[in-house]
């Protein structure tokens, strides 16, 4: 195999593309394809400064990488989650991968922050633990984006994330999900701007990306979502994409060109949102989902957590 | 050879040499959803894998909330 711009040796193929790289033209390829999101969704501005929420695996250290090369002024925000033989050690790669490059990385830990942890609240509101942990994530980032006056939250999401997830709201017809699976977020209604800057590359090529980075990540995968749905969505296009490469990125960005608009909720379908009267996020019921999940496991908002009622209003495409 | 599989953690042996690709057919791996890493490197589908190579087949798909 050779790579396809220099002709050297190759070390990795992107069947989806019908090409081979070497190691430097890889990582050229995984930048380019990032700057090429970030202007085709219009999810970034000279000069914006960036929150990633931070996992301490491949994805979400190879986007911070990127964005850091690309330009972008971005700080990392890790979530300790409580998980036994896997929290610790995701929080070290992610504490190191920071250290190593000076940057700001801020850690909230769910245990001695709010007095819960996924698995507690799981059980507790009766919520399969991906659902306690991907609420808990969303709040959090959230509500850390907002308070550090970030002008956009990336997320390590890539193609096979947006895939699967995109396989799975069509098999079941969640209209209201498969609305706002974009690649961008506008701010609005006091939720920051939320951005997928890996939507372009598959979760292979974000793998190969930090071997090749020499980005130490925690390869081994969260005891809780082993066996999960989601796995086994991608699993199913994988084996889709073995035989007819190129499959995942027609279904997505197929979706997005010919059919995510239908799914966009119409000004008279948006619920009303408000401030949750505990915690002040944005919620469209008195209480917001999170807070309901700290009570239901025992949890508590920070000591030192004012209630600070959320600025209205929504900005448009105008403003990015 | 030996075979470092992750997600489980697991070691196989194998005889070599063999070609990449024919390995993960062997052992019923999609390519899409592993990367093999010998000496800390890519090694790419085309390539032989010899009979004294130690071999790491990262499986690079993640789930879960996030």
């Amino acid at each position: 195999m050779k790579c396809r711009v220099c002709r050297g040796p190759a070390v990795i193929d992107v069947r989806r593309h019908n090409a081979n790289f070497c190691g430097e033209h890889f990582l050229r390829h995984c930048r380019d394809q990032v700057a090429k999101a970030i202007r085709r969704h219009q999810m970034l501005q000279e000069g914006d400064r960036v929150l990633v929420a931070v996992s301490g695996g491949k994805d979400s250290l190879a986007v911070w990488d990127i964005l850091l090369d690309l330009g972008y002024e971005a700080d990392g925000l890790y979530l300790g989650l409580g998980i036994d033989g896997y929290s610790p050690e995701s929080e070290r790669f992610a504490r190191a991968f920071a250290e190593s490059r000076g940057l700001s990385l801020e850690v909230v830990d769910l245990p001695s922050d709010y007095g819960y942890d996924i698995r507690s609240a799981a059980r507790a509101s009766k919520r399969v633990p991906c659902s306690a942990c991907g609420l808990s994530k969303r709040h959090l980032f959230d509500e850390a984006a907002g308070r550090g006056g970030y002008d956009a939250l990336a997320t390590g999401h890539n193609l096979d994330d947006e895939a699967a997830v995109l396989f799975g709201n069509v098999l079941q017809w969640q209209g209201e999900y498969l609305g706002r699976q974009q690649p961008v977020l506008i701010a609005g209604d006091g939720f920051p701007r939320k951005i997928k800057p890996l939507v372009r590359l598959g979760e292979r090529e974000m793998a190969a990306y930090c071997v090749l980075s020499g980005i130490d990540y925690m390869v081994e995968e969260c005891p809780m979502a082993v066996g999960n749905k989601h796995i086994g969505y991608k699993e199913a296009l994988n084996s889709i994409e073995e035989r007819s490469p190129g499959t995942k990125h027609a279904f997505y960005f197929g979706f997005l060109d010919r059919a995510a608009d239908l799914f966009v909720p119409s000004a008279d379908d948006r619920i009303a949102i408000g401030a949750c009267t505990r915690c002040g996020a944005p919620t469209g019921a008195e209480v917001c989902a999170f807070c309901h999940l700290l009570e239901r496991s025992g949890g508590h908002l920070p000591e030192d957590a004012q209630a600070v009622p959320v600025k209205l209003g929504r900005r448009g495409p105008e403003d990015l | 050879m030996i075979i470092q599989l992750r997600n489980p953690q697991r070691t196989v042996e194998m005889e070599g040499p063999m070609a990449v690709t024919a390995l993960l057919v062997r052992l019923d791996i999609p390519r899409e959803s592993v990367l093999v890493i010998r000496d800390g490197t890519l090694v790419p589908g085309d390539a032989m894998l010899g009979r004294d190579d130690s071999i790491e087949i990262r499986s690079v798909i993640s789930g879960g909330a996030r």
